[in-house]
């Protein structure tokens, strides 16, 4: 009676168009791996033989006419630490608020479209803000500090975005059934909410890193632009002076003296330096959730 | 005639313009279970979620009339919303295990109430894992993640979970659904069992689970209480002809 032919269920059809279609994607997988690859490779190769342990340990010393990037790369992860203590905090608590407690929508969504429009304006506007807020209103000088607070209203977007997505993503059934056991929102939020939306808070933390990692405009201005001396007195002093982050003299380096051979060493030191951010983040990762 | 344990009056609710439950009055005598029945979408769960109060959550409900357990208007302003629900647990329709072990789901509602030893939470643990006869089933796995278990089991987990904060009021939801004939008779057992202490409110589409294992039976219909008496008047002697319809599946 069934007179349809579907044909043997083992013979495999595929149409030509999907063929073409699966080809394309391929070549382009293909395409963007090999890219990634070259371009660190590229850099790496060209990089990697101006690195010695006189680079990484020394200051730059202009009369002996050697090079040393010591100071920017103690500049960099001071302002990377720095500014996450604040931001991380700051952006996962506002995140909370907006999507659990606060009760406004209009003003939500008034918060939500100016951090928007902040994560998407260019960082040289951040660095005179920065300027004039931080460094000379408040007084607090072309210093590291004025640095790490810059880039910390520069990533809070980012960290308040990614945050709220990954709460945003845990299944309601999860706080129904926390909260229909008697749980308080404060409850729900610190057994279920956060460890279920670590993921993405830590995804946020790797994107400000990027972020403030590689950026230079808004430093120039607001941390300053040399590294001439190795780092030295209390945490607080250091943090009152100002010094370029790597990035800084990637492109003091690259630009203003033309040399390509220590520009980059310094790019490689960072890709390797990201690299390992990146690693330590996973790696804070693994270890809450498994607890 | 049994004592009321809860009760509403004059209960509507909305959700924005849809109107959900009109006018609801039901009495919930205690120690006793009274089954909810209905079609599909007739407001049983929304009935449910408002004795516990599970409906705050969502922005756009309102409602009015009272809903009293124990005396207590359970909408009043001073009301602690914690107390209730640890006095009125919930079953949901679908399992809702938490991303967490099998112990730390169960400890979960003893936790929030302020629960810290480790000798009570054991203990706590076995005897709600017994009582919603899944026990042997996961004894040798406790520490192992809840979502690894199948779908029948997870609900009898969420049953465990909601006994293990001892509450007077159980309120389930379809808790049967997703289970084979096997764990059903145990947990229809288990409500047989419950009753002594507990009174329970359950939604059920299986018209021989509420004539088994209720003593009460409302029928629901477009959020309206078209009958209400005891289970064996409203299955052999319905006053309503919608509800002899419905009971006999002549529509629905
Ligand atoms: N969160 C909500 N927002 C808006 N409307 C809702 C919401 N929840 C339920 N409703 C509506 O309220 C009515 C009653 O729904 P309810 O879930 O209580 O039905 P039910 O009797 O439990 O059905 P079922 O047997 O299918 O579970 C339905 O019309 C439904 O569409
Ligand atoms: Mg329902």
């Amino acid at each position: 009676m069934n007179n349809t032919n579907h044909g043997s269920i083992t013979q495999k059809r595929r149409r030509p168009s999907e063929i073409l279609l699966y080809g394309l994607i391929f070549l382009l997988a293909a395409f963007l791996a090999a890219l990634v690859v070259f371009i660190i490779g590229y850099i790496l190769a060209k990089g990697l033989p101006a690195i010695s342990v006189q680079f990484l340990t020394t200051a730059e010393n202009p009369i002996e006419e050697t090079v040393g990037i010591f100071p920017s790369i103690v500049n960099t992860l001071y302002i990377v630490f720095f500014a996450l203590i604040i931001c991380v905090p700051l952006g996962v608590g506002g995140a909370i608020y907006l999507s659990e407690y606060a009760k406004n929508k209009k003003i939500v969504g008034a918060i939500q479209f100016a951090s928007e429009t902040l994560a998407g304006i260019p960082s040289i506007l951040y660095g005179i803000f920065g300027f004039v807020f931080f460094c000379v209103l408040l007084n607090l000088h072309v210093s590291l500090l004025a640095g790490v607070l810059t880039l910390t209203i520069m990533v809070l977007p980012i960290m308040m975005r990614t945050t709220q997505e990954a709460l945003r993503a845990v299944p309601k059934s999860y706080r129904d059934g926390a909260l229909g056991l008697g749980a308080t929102k404060w409850y729900l939020i610190r057994t279920i909410l956060l460890p279920c939306s670590l993921k993405g808070i830590l995804t946020g933390v790797i994107l400000s890193v990027g972020r403030m990692v590689s950026e230079s405009a808004a430093l120039l201005l607001v941390a300053g632009g040399s590294a001439m001396y190795m780092p030295r007195g209390s945490v607080w002093e250091q943090l009152s002076h100002s010094g370029s982050t790597l990035s800084v003299e990637l492109y003091r380096y690259a630009m203003s003296r033309g040399d390509n051979s220590t520009a980059f060493g310094i790019a490689s030191v960072l890709i390797i330096i990201v690299a390992l951010l990146n690693l330590l983040t996973r790696f804070v990762a693994w270890r809450l959730n498994k607890r | 005639m049994t004592p009321v344990k809860m009760h509403t009056r004059a209960l509507n609710l909305f959700y924005g313009e849809v109107h959900a439950l009109k006018g609801v009055d039901l009495d919930m005598p205690e120690q006793c279970v009274t089954a909810l029945i209905g079609p599909s979408g007739c407001g049983k769960s929304t009935f449910l979620k408002t004795l516990n109060r599970m409906n705050d959550t969502i922005a756009s409900v309102r409602i009015s009339g009272e809903v009293v357990l124990d005396g207590e208007d359970i909408y009043a302003k001073n009301v602690d919303v914690t107390t209730l629900r640890k006095k009125a647990g919930m079953v949901f329709q679908s399992p809702n295990p938490f991303p967490m072990s099998i112990y730390d789901n169960i400890a979960y509602g003893p936790r929030i109430h302020g629960e810290k030893k480790r000798i009570v939470l054991d203990e706590i643990v076995e005897q709600s894992l017994r009582d919603a006869a899944i026990w042997d089933e996961v004894k040798d796995r406790l520490k192992k993640p809840a979502l690894g278990l199948s779908g029948g089991q997870q609900q009898r987990l969420c049953i465990a979970r909601s006994l293990a904060t001892k509450p007077e009021v159980l309120l389930m939801d379809e808790p049967t659904s997703a289970l084979d004939p096997i764990s059903t008779s145990k947990i229809e057992e288990l409500i047989d069992e419950l009753k002594r202490d507990y009174s329970i409110v359950i939604v059920t589409h299986n018209m021989q689970q509420a004539a088994r294992i209720s003593d009460y039976t409302a029928f629901f219909l477009l959020g309206e209480v078209v009958e209400h008496n005891t289970t064996g008047d409203v299955f052999s002697n319905p006053k309503d002809r919608r509800t002899e319809d419905y009971i006999t599946g002549r529509f629905g």
